[in-house]
């Protein structure tokens, strides 16, 4: 068997299949710069060659292809929000996630588990119920379940009423999934590429170059482009970039920690998610735990680990998984939360002409990544904003229209 | 453990702490535009560099001044707000509110 696989993998017969083109020179001009070169912006660059035949397109980012929150988020898809506005957004993401691995010929590895938020006070019930109605009426499968319906939809969870913060019940969505990360970017930024988009990676842009009120140009470390538009989409660094075109946005990079336990035979088939204990767990198909929780109480352009973050969200996982005891906890990392006031991202028109925001995704941008990619491909493609995306403007914080997402996008703020 | 010196209380841990944000100039609410007042609420400098902030040490209910690296994480100093606001900023009322829809003065 071994010997097998050795000749496979040195036979010419299967040729290992190259995910980008290599990197060439950075071309003197482009139709579109996408800055960021995570899932949202190889996203967007794959539905403009896709939908709108723009290929003549820039993908430039400082790291490598989905080394950002792309790959450091818990890779959890669900729908079930609070406004109707974040309902119908997030719901069409879902409905492109499914066929994604088809639409990409490449596996996301998308498995649908059930996600279950939990509640442990009658307020969270409360929201809970409020979300169910919102989700219904939108055509969104969700459910408020209560202990004994809980018991046997999620038999691990410790019921035990003799614990600190007893499960009164619990939201139940059916299509929460979980996707493989990095293959969302890889994917995207594959079929791109094959259609000519070029991925510059280890490429920093330094300054964006304006002309009466326009974006002409970005300048970067390997010299300056020109292009006729630009997106940015670089979550935790969005105040840096938008600072470059030249305006500020109401958001704080905060830091968000996750980790994962050593792998163990399959256990846990939902999602399972406490606001109240800053809690969110599933189990990856290598088997191994991802555990999350709260962001950092403060803002830090910075991804170092801290002891108080692992020994909350133990605490509180054992609370819930009381016989993980002895289980250990096998890598952490975190990544940098571009966080809004409301709990929405930010899409659309900014104060710079021809240059388009794609920002303020928080800690909750992973599942959104298709459907960002889409709609803001939409606005760039045609200068028309979607309707879709349309109330997240960046104006809306100067019309007072917020849309408060705080009690389903969060966990434990 | 990360330690905050408190001007107050001296060394202690950074969880005993609360943040407040950056410390920015408050627009008068009664005459400033709308778009002065959003700027103060809602949109933030978010820079990579030493920024002035607010921290309150909770349980003694002490709020002072931190300049803090917000890329190392390193707190260069903190001070009492006395050190920084010198006299009590009033913000007088208007003669008449405006009355609903009305626009301001």
């Amino acid at each position: 068997m071994p010997f097998g696989l050795l000749k496979y993998g040195f036979s010419k017969k299967y040729p290992a299949r190259r995910h980008f083109a290599p990197r060439g020179d950075l071309r003197p001009s482009y139709d579109v710069v996408i800055i960021g070169g995570g899932g949202h912006g190889l996203a967007t660059a794959y539905y403009l060659a896709k939908e709108h035949g723009i290929t003549n397109v820039a993908v430039l980012d400082k790291g490598y292809i989905g080394g950002g929150n792309t790959g450091r988020n818990t890779a959890i898809i669900r729908s079930n929000y609070l406004t109707p506005e974040g309902v119908r957004f997030y719901d069409e993401s879902i409905r492109l996630f499914r066929d994604l691995s088809q639409e990409l010929d490449y596996n996301i590895l998308y498995s649908e588990r059930g996600h279950v938020t939990l509640a442990h006070t009658d307020a969270a019930l409360r929201t809970m119920r409020w979300r169910v109605e919102v989700n219904k009426h939108l055509g969104v499968a969700s459910e408020l379940v209560l202990r004994d319906e809980l018991a046997r939809l999620v038999p691990q969870i410790n019921l035990s009423e003799h614990v600190r913060y007893p499960v009164l019940g619990a939201l139940h969505h059916p299509p929460g999934s979980i996707a493989r990360h990095d293959a969302v970017a890889w994917g995207y930024g594959g079929a791109a590429s094959r259609m000519g988009v070029e991925i510059h990676q280890k490429t920093t842009v330094t300054d964006i170059l304006k002309k009466n009120g326009r974006v002409v140009g970005v300048v970067t470390d390997r010299g300056a482009v020109a292009c006729a538009k630009t997106v940015q989409a670089v979550a935790g660094d969005s105040s840096l970039i938008a600072k470059m075109a030249g305006f500020r946005a109401p958001i704080l990079t905060v830091p968000l920690q996750a980790c994962v336990s050593q792998p163990l035979k399959p256990f846990l088939d939902a999602i399972v998610v406490s606001g109240s204990l800053h809690v969110y767990v599933s189990q990856s198909d290598r088997g191994e735990l991802v555990m999350g929780g709260a962001t950092d109480p403060y803002p830090l352009y910075s991804t170092r680990p801290s002891l108080e973050f692992k020994e909350g969200l133990m605490a509180h996982i054992l609370e819930l998984f009381p016989f993980l005891a002895e289980v250990k906890l096998l890598r952490q990392w975190s990544g940098m939360a571009d966080m809004t006031p409301d709990f929405s991202p930010i899409m659309g028109l900014t104060p710079l002409e021809n240059h388009y925001i794609d920002a303020g995704w928080g800690t909750w941008g992973f599942k959104a990544t298709p459907v960002a990619g889409k709609r803001m491909a939409e606005l760039v493609a045609t200068g028309e904003v979607p309707g879709l995306i349309e109330p997240f403007r960046l104006s809306r914080f100067r019309e007072f229209k917020l849309l408060g997402e705080k009690g389903a996008a969060s966990v434990g703020h | 453990m990360k330690v905050l010196n408190c001007p107050l209380n001296g060394p202690r841990n950074i969880s005993e702490f609360a943040y407040g944000g950056e410390v920015e100039s408050h627009p008068d609410p009664h005459a400033c535009s709308d778009a002065e007042w959003t700027d103060f609420v809602f949109f933030e400098n978010n820079a990579a560099a030493v920024v002035r902030e607010w921290w309150c040490h909770v349980a003694t209910a002490y709020w002072f001044i931190a300049e803090r690296d917000t890329t190392t994480d390193e707190i260069v100093r903190t001070y009492p707000a006395s050190e920084a606001f010198t006299q009590r900023m009033e913000f007088p009322a208007p003669a008449r509110a405006p009355a609903r829809g009305e626009d301001k003065p």
